[in-house]
């Protein structure tokens, strides 16, 4: 069974102290970086564009393509900005893996700002993992010592200054330009595209923003070539990931494994779902993806079969719940998020999570009304397409899907609190009392 | 006509994009935004953060329409925000019109605005005129479904004295903020917060200290920005509005005057694309009760001599009394000052020399020079129009030689910052950096008062650059000389922008001692025989007159026997304490007045005249573009200047033959502009740089000086919460100046010169040795106080006195 997965980005975790220079390179560590350094920077780009290899962020974009967006005859200084700010509700692959491998980003940032020809880089890391900000200054000072960062890096005439920026804890400054203006020291709110990053981004600059694992998936895409990265995965979703099993699974945790494995083979790997549990319904990738149930356990997780499913890939965070979840009451607290920690910039997002938690919060107490339902369809309708950027997309995600797989429920919250329907205490994870 | 209204100069071929909106072919030059070609084939897309003259944010989603095609074959999939999108050739767009998706989202953008928006519009200043309230009309529910709880904030939250904000009438447009980044450039007011509890705000500690705030009220498309004048004062349905020019500075801008009942209740921004855009200052906006203080005059008064007392008198006795006053001196003089219009300003060109038989006429209420009066005559009295706002943003650079905008010519300052966002250089020749020197990302010439000539002739000026001097250069000799030279020596062209708002219709009018209407000068017998053969009398007089300074020594010592004074502040002249002199030696004293003032209170005969809100008029602007304005409140009962002017000279037996402004307007137009020879401008040679420039000499330094934009003038009497946004007044000079005259900065300074002295607490700057800058009229008046001006030497002392 367990040779479904493909530790790559993961395999060091249980070294002795793997977040050190030493135990990294002890591995074979920046061996990647060792051949970039001898490569010509688009080859760089058309290794990583032969591979296949697309965002890890959640929109699937092709990385290698991106960088080639970037306007080498652009005068101005190209950046690499590392979006290291996850926060999505159920999203917890990145902040693992700089905690337990720091050095594997840090090494695919070189790479990625050799090829994209960029002299500064930078890594937005959501503020509130400080210990985690700790780790990546430590791995960045070791890079530093060791001539993988700086001036003229390793003989080759290459410069590159890596800075890690904490964020100040806005879940919008994920958003990739959002995340741009909260560099720049300004308010972290999307800004209008065009124009986008690639031609005017940090600084009004061409700049590649890019996930932590999809950077991270560079040195061993260099090192192994692309055919080996691209022997992994599906047909149009190549290479390896970390799925992010949490909830009521026996043994939560990260497991790394090719794009196309589904979430029956999952939940093997991870034990099982907890003793008496049965599964209800599952988040394919974070909260912003919509909610999929028990008849999509073989569908394949890569870009396309959660797309044909009618979800999205997203991030890979599957939480997984089971029957003794309320769907009304978990679809609340994910629009209290988007509610918390919508930006304000646009009307549908700020104005429409306000309101939908208002009326989710009616219904969860059993106190809705009839029309509440179509109400909350209808205000997702208006909030979908219509918002300035995609969290306002994302904060529909799980309502309608919810609706459209559990209406039951929410007709129930007409007239019973969800807590008398799905008593809270059942759904603990680690309770006594859980499900039996 | 004098002066001739500009051609539109660019007139390159515009490269035009076609498309269809509705179904209806369209086209539109290629840059055009899908919200305003909507508009083209009249369409109005419903919007709120969306304005023409700032930069698209595409906050709000209100204006979404669909993009089936998007002049690709490819349509868009999401319904997008019309204000940011671009035209494309082939594009085709369907707006609420065509689109039920387009509507429908629009309907639901504008029920999520209103589900926090508190319904309180029977009392809100903005009900009645709310794009919020129309466009939920035209394209809203009849109905929300929102039934919870809307977000509440403690109201109002003063931003300044002038802006109050309701926090939850606010849809979050950004519309204030951006104006206060992009077109003012002081970015005071920001976002807070996030998600539904989003709000503007403003630091704690530092005030909303701009000049332009009121204009974030008139563009807020709710009612959360409202003016602390007006706030609750009135409905906008019971307003009665007229476009009208602002009377506070050179630049003409449009201003819409909202009256109920002859009272006027605001002002607001007027819309003139070529002059002001759509913005004005809050001077502009919230000063204009002035004219109905308690000093206001209203009857005539003429001095009883048994008691020495002003004493009220028919319109009747008054004439004849100031008729017979004048009949009887010898020698007599106008002084008009520079805020009539150009109508009044021609009656007293043609009342001196018709009535009073005098060339002894000036305009000037400040410290003038023979230069200036040359250089005025001969370079820019009846001149058609040059130079222009929009020219600025054209010019390769922008030279400032004794001139402030932020502070003296709010509009041509926000033209000029626009201008410089788009790549224009600007140059200052003054003392220091100002903060609106920095927010024009402009260069200091840092130069000392009085070497601007020497200053400006050391300049490399390329031919596209545009030179604009201020009324400063007056008094700095071979100044005004430089400017000529510089511009015809480089090929830059320049312009002078005086200060208030009348000086230039004054100069084109007449009102300079050597100069008739449309700049005949008085020593040509030929231009002189042509407003004599017009005015229908047999000859004018034929000596060139007095200017300011002549007329007032001429007064104090005796030589004039009776003045006549329009507007004029005594501490404007060049030395207040003669001035002063003056009005008491003279033997008659008639002053035209809107309000009591030092001259009234030592007038002969006091006859009141119509502010400029109670007259219609014409001024004339920096650019020499007329502007044209019709009375405001128009059951006002006082008289205009032409009316009291032609009523003295009827009692004197000598007709001024107009009695009317549209009577004075007719004749002034008819007698045109001068096609003889003009008055030819000789220049002056710089004063030789004084060894002692740059340097403290005996503790005592050169000043520099202006006045601030919101200040002592009395022309914002009664503005009280403007005046609260006023700029601290302090005192800047170097730091090795300060410390040479024994001044700590940040403690209390006093300047002193020879009528006294005024004190500040100092500030310091990069600056050249030996120069203190101090505002001219904020708190004290310097050239009363210290009977010195711009340019002059004081003592510099530390510690006050």
């Amino acid at each position: 069974m367990t040779d479904l997965l493909t530790p790559v980005l993961t395999a060091n975790w249980a070294d002795d102290r793997a977040w050190t220079l030493d135990a990294y390179t002890a591995r074979g560590g920046y061996r990647g970086l060792e051949k970039a350094l001898t490569m010509d920077p688009d080859a760089i780009i058309e290794e990583v564009k032969d591979a296949g290899l697309r965002g890890r962020g959640g929109a699937g974009f092709p990385t290698g393509m991106k960088w080639g967006f970037i306007p080498q005859d652009n005068p101005n200084p190209k950046y690499l900005v590392v979006n290291a700010d996850e926060s999505e509700p159920g999203t917890c692959k990145d902040i693992p893996l700089m905690m337990a491998n720091p050095h594997v980003l840090v090494e695919g940032v070189i790479i990625a700002s050799r090829a994209i020809r960029a002299h500064t880089a930078f890594i937005y890391v959501r503020g509130e993992v400080l210990h985690v900000i700790r780790r990546l200054r430590a791995a960045v000072r070791e890079a530093y010592a060791a001539g993988h960062l700086g001036r003229d890096i390793h003989g080759t005439g290459y410069d590159l200054d890596l800075i890690v920026h904490a964020g100040a804890g806005a879940y919008i400054c994920g958003e990739e330009t959002a995340l741009l203006d909260s560099l720049e020291g300004r308010r972290g709110q999307p800004r209008l595209r065009p124009p986008f990053p690639a031609v005017a981004g940090l600084y009004a600059s061409p700049t590649v923003v890019n996930n932590v694992e999809s950077v991270a998936s560079v040195p061993g895409i260099i090192a192994g070539g692309a055919d080996w990265f691209a022997s992994m995965g599906t047909e149009k979703s190549k290479g390896h990931g970390i799925f992010s099993l949490s909830g009521h699974v026996a043994k939560p945790g990260q497991y790394e494994a090719p794009l196309g494995i589904t979430l029956r083979q999952l939940i093997e790997l991870g034990g099982g779902m907890r003793p008496g549990s049965e599964l209800k319904f599952w988040t394919p990738g974070g909260s912003s993806t919509p909610l999929l149930t028990a008849e999509h356990l073989d569908v394949p997780l890569d870009f396309e079969g959660v797309g044909a499913a009618g979800s999205m890939l997203g991030t890979r965070a599957l939480q997984i719940f089971d029957q003794t979840t309320s769907v009304v009451r978990c679809v609340l607290r994910w629009t209290e998020f988007y509610k918390h920690e919508s930006c304000g910039k646009c009307t549908p997002c700020r104005e429409g999570t306000w309101w939908l938690v208002q009326t989710l919060r009616r219904i969860d107490e059993g106190q809705g009304r009839p029309g509440d339902i179509e109400l909350l369809l209808d205000l997702c309708d208006n909030i979908l397409g219509r918002s300035f950027c995609a969290l306002g997309d994302g904060a529909t995600s799980p309502i309608t899907s919810a609706i459209q797989y559990f209406r039951e429920e929410f007709e129930a919250g007409m007239t019973t609190p969800s807590r008398d329907l799905f008593p809270p205490a059942a759904s603990t994870l680690f309770a006594k009392e859980g499900a039996r | 006509m004098t002066v001739t209204e500009p051609n539109p100069t660019d007139t390159t071929p515009v490269e035009l994009v076609t498309l269809t909106i509705d179904d209806v072919e369209v086209s539109v030059p290629k840059g055009t935004l899908v919200i305003r070609a909507a508009e083209l084939i009249g369409t109005e897309i419903p919007r709120f953060c969306d304005h023409p003259l700032l930069a698209p944010v595409g906050a709000c989603r209100q204006c979404l329409v669909e993009i089936p095609d998007a002049g690709n074959g490819r349509g868009m999939p999401k319904p997008q925000a019309s204000c940011t999108i671009e035209v494309a050739p082939g594009m085709v767009v369907r707006t609420q019109v065509t689109s039920p998706v387009a509507e429908k989202a629009q309907e639901g953008m504008l029920e999520f605005l209103l589900a926090n928006h508190p319904l309180d519009c029977p009392v809100c200043d903005k009900g009645g005129e709310c794009p919020l309230q129309n466009q939920s009309l035209s394209h809203g529910a009849s109905e929300s479904r929102f039934i919870e709880t809307k977000r509440l904030f403690p109201k109002p939250l003063p931003l300044s004295s002038n802006v109050l904000l309701d926090r939850e009438r606010c849809v979050l447009c950004q519309r204030c903020t951006r104006f206060q980044s992009e077109i003012a450039g002081d970015p005071f007011i920001a976002l807070l917060e996030r998600g539904a509890q989003q709000q503007i705000g403003i630091a704690p500690d530092v005030p909303f200290g701009s000049y332009f705030s009121g204009n974030t009220i008139q563009i807020c498309p709710v009612g959360a920005l409202t003016s602390a004048d007006y706030r609750f004062r009135s409905r906008p349905f019971d307003l009665i509005s007229v476009p009208s020019v602002s009377e506070h500075d050179a630049c003409g801008s449009a201003i819409r005057v909202d009256h109920r009942r002859g009272k006027v209740m605001r002002r607001l921004a007027g819309d003139d694309p070529e002059v002001n855009e759509e913005w004005i200052t809050d001077k502009d906006r919230f000063a204009f009760t002035w004219s109905r203080q308690a000093d206001r005059l209203t009857t005539p008064l003429v001095r009883n001599p048994a008691t020495g007392e002003l004493e009220p008198t028919s319109w009747p006795g008054a004439l004849a009394v100031a008729a017979r006053g004048l009949a009887a001196a010898a020698g007599k003089a106008v002084l008009t000052g520079g805020r009539l219009t150009v109508e009044d300003a021609y009656a007293y060109a043609k009342f001196a020399r018709v009535a009073l038989g005098t060339n002894n006429i000036d305009f000037r209420a400040r410290p003038t020079s023979k230069e200036e009066t040359e250089f005025l005559a001969a370079k820019v009295a009846g001149t058609p129009v040059d130079v222009t706002f929009a020219d600025l943003e054209r010019a390769t650079a922008v030279v400032l030689v004794g001139l402030e905008p932020e502070d003296e010519a709010g509009t041509l300052f926000l033209r000029l910052r626009k201008a410089s966002r788009q790549g224009v250089q600007v140059f200052a020749l003054g003392t220091h950096t100002t903060r609106g020197l920095t927010k024009m990302n402009g260069t200091l010439v840092p130069t000392v008062p009085g070497q601007e000539a020497a200053a400006l002739a050391e300049l490399a000026v390329s031919p596209g650059t545009i030179i604009l001097a201020g009324e400063r250069l007056a008094t700095i000799p071979g100044a005004l000389s430089a400017v000529a030279t510089k511009a015809t020596e480089s090929g830059a062209r320049w312009a002078w922008v005086p200060r208030r708002a009348g000086d230039r219709s004054a100069l084109d009018a007449g009102c300079l001692p050597n100069l008739l209407p449309g700049a005949r000068p008085v020593a040509s017998a030929e231009a002189r025989a042509d407003a004599a053969a017009d005015w229908g009398v047999p000859s004018l007089p034929d000596e060139v007159g007095l200017d300011t300074d002549a007329i007032i020594a001429a007064a104090a010592s005796g030589e004039l026997g009776a003045l006549v004074v329009a507007g004029v502040d005594v501490d404007d002249l060049a030395d207040p304490a003669l001035a002063r002199d003056a009005l008491r030696s003279v033997d008659f004293l008639v002053s035209l007045e809107v309000r009591a003032s030092a001259v009234t209170a030592l007038a002969d005969v006091v006859l009141p005249v119509a502010p400029p809100v109670e007259k219609a008029g014409t001024f004339i602007n920096w650019e020499g573009r007329q502007r044209p304005f019709h009375q405001v409140l128009i059951d006002a009962p006082a008289l205009t200047d032409v009316r009291v002017l032609a009523g003295i000279a009827e009692e004197l037996g000598r007709p001024i033959g107009i009695r009317t402004t549209a009577e004075a307007a007719a004749e002034w137009r008819e007698l045109g502009p001068w096609d003889g020879k003009r008055i030819v401008f000789r220049g002056r040679k710089p004063a030789a740089a004084k060894t002692a420039a740059g340097k403290v000499v005996a503790g005592r330094v050169v000043l520099d000086t202006w006045k601030q934009l919101i200040d002592g003038g009395r022309l914002q009497d009664g503005a009280d919460f403007l005046r609260q946004t006023a700029r601290e007044p302090v005192l800047r000079a170097s730091e090795a100046t300060l410390t040479a005259c024994g001044v700590q900065p940040g403690q209390r300074a006093t300047l002193t010169g020879p009528s006294g002295s005024a004190s500040f607490i100092a500030e310091a700057a990069f600056m050249p040795e030996g120069v203190v800058w101090a505002p001219t009229n904020s708190g004290v008046h310097l050239g009363a106080a210290l009977g010195v001006a711009h340019g002059g030497r004081v003592s510099l002392t530390g510690g006050e006195r």
